[in-house]
């Protein structure tokens, strides 16, 4: 099979025709696809950003009506959040990566891995035919009795929204099996790479929160269908009884959400440090930690809602106690530098940035946990802040670094590094333009979900539209030059980063179909760079694959008889 | 698409290395599907509490609408159905096919006539307009009820509880159906045998919990 | 920015905006430090260590188990630290003392209503004393709102069927914004209104005078605010029609026919806005103002209707 090995045959070219696609059950063509989606809910969802912003540069109405605006920031969140940031890490480089990292041929459950995917582009149709039928407005968090109240197209946003958790449900299902039951032999918990753990620990809280939100949709639509009176106060029922239910999904959701961005961002800093990622169990059991201790939490969304103040105290001191888990991580990947070998390549640039950024919102969480400044920076535009500085500076950014990062194994096309380092500039420049005035002008009042202000804070609206129509150009040209790579970028090496996951050291680029020609034998840990150094005699980029069965092998060590399974 | 282990039986996909390692896969993954079902009605226990807790004289005297003879009927239905399951599965763990399929088709009965019981129970309850939320308005007797006295205030909010929780439930039995009926044909093609059941197996563990699942619903709702 | 704000947070205007400020100045900069020194060390170590030789494997670092407690010991003492503070401040802030005076606030879409003690009604100004503590006790007839005042550093939501309640002390005399902070439909950005804090000799007085009887016109003019977030006065169209001029003239209806805007029709309009639709608009106004209103309060309405050219 020495054909696959010189990258002639593999898994982009060995079939062909749309249906090859379609009907895949190819964990890596199922990444792809979701790439595609998910690039586009995100285009959408971002352009929906730019207009909000546009309507925002002055006070009265600028380019849209209220309610034209009040849809569009609607849309905007459940775009981005259901469609979008949810599935981006996990089903696109955990489907692309996870397997092969693993030493595995395939997820568990291939079947029902492709049908994930369809589920959740029936769960985006529907929850997008909502337009069509009538105005949905009032935010991502459908609070009741408002949302209810209004036309149909709710029904068909929270209908949509059930069906796309139940993708989400499979996804997280079939990883935890996956990991649990196909490692290769010698692939100890110890020596998974941090992405693994990270989309492990992901999918714990997708299994375990999703069926929540499901419930919770399901009686909202069945409340505006069927007035059943649960949550509506006309009719006996209680409007805070919603939101307990819906944020006991929606605060685990964000740790759905950056978990699998701590993931990416170790694996680059190990990488491009070429050294071991610092206190690697502490990193890797925290995101478990994080994880459950993030099903505590929910109540930090109801400061003033009149829920009782004894839970409020409870929910605040648990609130705290994450960023704990959370600070040491971010130290350890700063540590991961000291005394490494740090190279500057696109997907690094973003794992810095994501340092900056990242901490940036989760420091103004934690004045948001803070009950008496919660009270009054609640519902203000700091909120707002804070959540684009961990979702867009926190997942996104990691995102972005990603999918740098594995660009060239996907696709086995390089893309202009020069153009990169430009996009990321601007990026980041425009990313904290666009977000750090709303801190400010959050704390002096401004309240969200405003299509209307008082002229006092119009200078902060200003540099903020301005900073999105930075943050779309570098935005834009990322998807241009990636495009380009694509018919015209130079072939990508095996491994251009002298990384040591196995989707690096052992398949080729892009990878065979069946991933690898022979199960992979692990000898050493994720980032035990030491243990390599054969590989890097010739310099940075590695050329030569191991454990590949026709005589590639260069691995000087004994395979490992440790017992794989736990 | 070649299979690299031919040395394999035929039901253990490629991307598998062993027939234990697929097994083993299937069933932890039938697990944390039932977790997750468990999730999906915990929401709504968790409704049933907090609302029973703030009316609990409403709830009691709701109660008594529903026909407890019914859902006792029901319930024993249910577990005599859990029962031929597990008796189908020890049947082709000896290989004996035959026994198998027999279970299989009585399971499928089983659940058939608790959809029909709940058919009744259901008509009932609509026909005295006892219905969630905004359609509530009990009127008429029959069989000794006063539907009428049922009118209480946090009334329309029991019966929400009631039909969402029981045709959440129904729906589950109904999906079990399909289930059964379709592990059965294959059962009769011969798909099984005392090496390779898994899918029984499966569907087993899912229809042990649509069974203890009722089992809270029935004295939660009809009892207490 | 007035007297004690800054970059970061308006005036502080209440007895316990002061309070709160204290713990935020507390919580920014004990964080913009320990950002501060991981965003130096990651620089640092970006430039130490950069790669300079493409076959140099660096050995692993071993971890000092001390730092790892440090960074682990440190943050949760100030976070201790914090908790309990900012335990002790909401506590303060939601207990309001036993002789506060009490408002009565109602939120509907999209105006305020303070009714006071003495029967006074207020709507686009809530009037308070200063340097006397104010309890507010909310409730919405519609769906769920917030009541925020930034300069007192209060919030709290308003929900429909239940009361909830906030209270402050002004320190000094003023007009402060109001703004609703929870998503209440189309015009939620418009549902301001302003705290108007007076001294208490002055406050006494407007009680006094708004509790006599107005002139029903003047009465009329003061509900308006509850009609505003629709209907102009100066003859633009919004959600609704103009009421300019409104009076008298032949209005053409969505069905066809026409009707007279006679004082018949305008009650009608208020009282059952479904029953004649005017041509052009939706019919969205609510028709919760036949049981929110007085009849005295509806005759002024339509008094100040007719007033209007
Ligand atoms: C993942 C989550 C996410 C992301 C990424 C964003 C991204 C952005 N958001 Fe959004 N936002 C939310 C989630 C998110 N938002 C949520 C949950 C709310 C709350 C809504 C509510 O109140 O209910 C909100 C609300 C919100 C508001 C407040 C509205 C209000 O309260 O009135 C504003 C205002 O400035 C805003 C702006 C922006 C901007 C400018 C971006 C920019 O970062 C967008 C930049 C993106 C582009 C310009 C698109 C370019 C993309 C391509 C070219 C595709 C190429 C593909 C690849 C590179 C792979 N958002
Ligand atoms: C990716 C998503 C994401 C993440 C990771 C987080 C992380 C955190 N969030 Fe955030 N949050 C959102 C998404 C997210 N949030 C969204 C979407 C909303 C608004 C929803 C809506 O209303 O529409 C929200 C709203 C929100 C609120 C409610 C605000 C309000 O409406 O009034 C609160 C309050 O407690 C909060 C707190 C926190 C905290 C404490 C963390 C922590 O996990 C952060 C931990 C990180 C650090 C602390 C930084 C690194 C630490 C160190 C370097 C060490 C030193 C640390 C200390 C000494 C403390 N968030
Ligand atoms: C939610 C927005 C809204 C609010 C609040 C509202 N209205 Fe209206 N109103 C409308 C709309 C839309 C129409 C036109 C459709 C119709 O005739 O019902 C209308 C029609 C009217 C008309 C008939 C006008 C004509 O041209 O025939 C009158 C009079 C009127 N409103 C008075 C009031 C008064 C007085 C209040 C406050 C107490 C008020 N409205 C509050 C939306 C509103
Ligand atoms: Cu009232 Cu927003
Ligand atoms: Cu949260």
């Amino acid at each position: 099979m020495s054909h696959s090995a010189n990258g002639m045959v593999n898994y982009l070219n060995h079939d062909k025709g749309i249906k090859s696609w379609l009907f895949t059950l190819d964990h890596k063509r199922i990444g792809i696809m979701y790439l595609v989606a998910v690039s586009l809910a995100f285009l959408a969802g971002g352009i929906l950003a730019l207009l909000v912003r546009i309507e925002l540069l002055a006070p009265g109405e600028t380019i849209m009506s209220a309610d034209a605006y009040n849809q569009s920031f609607t849309l905007h969140a459940v775009l981005m959040i259901f469609a979008f940031i949810i599935p981006a890490i996990p089903a696109v480089m955990g489907n692309f990566a996870l397997p092969i990292q693993l030493g595995a041929k395939d997820v568990a459950f291939p079947r029902l891995n492709l049908a994930s995917f369809y589920i959740y582009l029936i769960g985006a149709a529907i929850a997008m035919s909502a337009l069509i039928v009538g105005r949905i407005d009032g935010g991502w968090t459908f609070y009741t009795p408002y949302s209810t109240s209004i036309g149909d197209g709710i029904l068909f946003v929270t209908a949509g929204v059930f069906v796309m958790g139940f993708s989400s449900i499979l996804t997280g299902l079939n990883f935890i099996v996956t990991v649990h039951k196909m490692r290769a032999p010698g692939l100890t918990w110890n020596r998974l790479p941090l992405f693994i753990w990270s989309i492990y620990a992901t999918s714990i809280v997708q299994v375990l929160a999703t069926p929540v939100i499901g419930i919770t949709v399901l009686l909202l639509f069945l409340e505006k269908a069927f007035q059943i009176g649960i949550f509506d106060p006309a009719l006996g029922g209680d409007p805070v009884l919603f939101q307990h239910f819906f944020w006991f999904y929606s605060h685990p959701a964000v740790y759905i959400m950056i978990l699998p961005a701590f993931g990416v961002v170790s694996d680059l800093m190990g990488t491009f440090s070429r050294h071991q990622v610092s206190g690697y169990k502490f990193v890797a059991l925290s995101s478990v930690a994080i994880a459950f201790l993030g099903f505590l939490v929910w109540g930090h969304h109801m400061f003033v809602s009149g829920q009782s103040a004894v839970s409020s105290v409870v929910f605040s001191l648990i609130t705290y106690l994450i960023g704990i888990p959370t600070g040491v991580k971010v130290i350890n990947w700063v540590q991961t530098m000291y005394k490494g070998s740090v190279q500057f390549k696109s997907p690094m640039l973003y794992a810095i940035m994501f340092l900056f950024t990242f901490s940036i919102g989760g420091f103004t969480g934690i004045m948001l946990g803070v009950l008496a400044i919660d009270i009054h920076l609640h519902d203000t535009y700091f909120v707002v802040a804070h959540f684009h500085y961990v979702m867009m500076g926190g997942n996104v950014i990691a995102a972005l670094g990603g999918l740098h990062y594995w660009w060239p194994k996907m696709t086995g096309k390089l893309y202009n590094e020069t153009q990169a380092k430009i996009a990321a500039f601007l990026v980041f420049f425009g990313f904290n333009l666009t977000f750090f005035p709303q801190f400010i002008m959050g704390a002096q009042g401004m309240p969200r979900r405003y299509y209307d202000y008082l002229p006092q804070y119009e200078g902060y609206h200003q540099l903020s539209t301005y900073g999105s129509w930075v943050l779309g150009v570098g935005l834009f040209l990322i998807a241009y030059y990636l495009l380009v790579s694509v018919f015209k970028g130079k072939k990508a090496g095996l491994n251009p980063w002298g990384a040591l996951t196995l989707e690096w050291t052992h398949t080729t680029t892009p990878p065979d179909h069946h991933n690898f020609l022979e199960t992979p034998v692990v000898t050493r840990g994720a980032y035990d760079f030491h243990l390599a150094r054969h590989l890097f005699e010739h310099g940075g980029e590695v050329t030569e694959l191991e454990g590949m069965g026709d005589g590639a092998s260069t691995l000087p060590e004994t395979p490992a008889t440790e017992d794989a399974t736990v | 698409m070649s299979t690299p282990h031919s040395d394999q039986p035929a039901h253990v996909k490629h991307y598998f290395v062993s027939s234990e390692q697929q097994f083993d896969a299937a069933k932890m993954g039938m697990w944390l599907f039932l977790v997750t079902e468990i999730l999906l009605f915990s929401g709504m226990f968790v409704a049933y509490t907090i609302y029973r807790s703030w009316h609990p004289e409403t709830w009691a005297a709701l109660s008594t609408a529903l026909d407890w003879k019914l859902g006792g009927l029901n319930t024993i239905v249910l577990l005599g159905s859990s029962f031929t399951v597990a008796l189908g599965i020890h049947h082709i763990q000896k290989g004996n096919k035959k026994g198998l399929i027999i279970n299989l088709i009585l399971t499928f009965l089983f659940a058939g006539v608790f959809l029909v019981v709940k058919y009744f129970e259901y008509s009932a309850k609509i026909e005295h307009g006892l219905l969630p939320g905004a359609a509530f308005d009990p009127h008429g007797i029959s069989y000794g009820f006063d539907y009428a006295t049922y009118n209480v205030p946090y009334g329309p909010q029991f019966f929400s509880i009631y039909f969402v929780m029981t045709g959440i439930h129904g729906f589950h039995v109904l999906v079990g159906m399909g289930l059964f009926a379709w592990i059965t044909r294959k059962a009769i093609r011969g798909d099984f045998s005392a090496e390779y059941y898994t899918p029984v197996e499966n569907c087993g563990l899912y229809w042990h919990l649509v069974d203890i699942i009722w089992i809270f619903l029935f004295p939660l709702l009809y009892l207490i | 920015m007035g007297d004690n704000g800054s970059v970061w947070l308006p005036d502080a205007m209440s007895t316990l905006a002061g309070e709160v400020d204290a713990l935020f100045w507390f919580v920014f900069w004990a964080s913009t430090i320990i950002f501060a020194m991981v965003i130096v060390a990651k620089v640092y170590f970006m430039v130490k260590f950069r790669r300079t030789d493409e076959t140099y494997v660096p050995e692993p670092v071993e971890e000092s188990k001390v730092l790892e407690a440090v960074w682990i010991v440190l943050p949760t003492i100030l976070t201790l630290i914090v908790f309990t503070w900012g335990f002790e401040v909401f506590v303060k802030l939601n207990t309001a003392p036993p002789d506060s005076y009490e408002i009565s606030v109602r939120a509907q879409q999209w105006s305020w209503e303070f009714q006071y003690q003495e029967g006074a009604v207020s709507y686009t100004e809530m009037y308070v004393p200063v340097g006397r503590p104010v309890k507010l006790v909310m409730n919405s007839s519609d769906v769920l709102h917030s009541f925020f005042v930034p300069d007192f550093r209060i919030k709290h939501d308003v929900i429909p069927n239940r009361y909830t309640s906030v209270w402050f002390e002004a320190t000094q005399a003023g007009e402060y914004d109001i703004y609703c902070t929870e998503y209440c439909g189309t015009q939620h950005s418009g549902m301001m209104a302003k705290v108007v804090a007076v001294p208490q000799d002055e406050f006494n007085k407007w009680i006094a005078e708004q509790s006599q009887d107005l002139p029903p016109a003047e009465l009329g003019l003061q509900v308006y605010a509850q009609c505003q977030a629709c209907h102009s006065v100066d003859g633009s169209a919004g959600i609704g029609p103009t009421l300019a001029g409104l009076y008298g003239t032949t209005r053409p209806l969505a069905d066809g026919s026409t009707v007279v805007a006679d004082e018949d029709y305008l009650l009608e309009s208020i009282v059952n806005p479904m029953a004649k639709i005017a041509e052009g608009y939706q019919p969205v106004m609510p028709a919760m103002f036949s049981s929110t209103l007085s009849p005295k309060q509806l005759d002024g309405l339509v008094a100040y209707i007719k007033t209007l050219e």
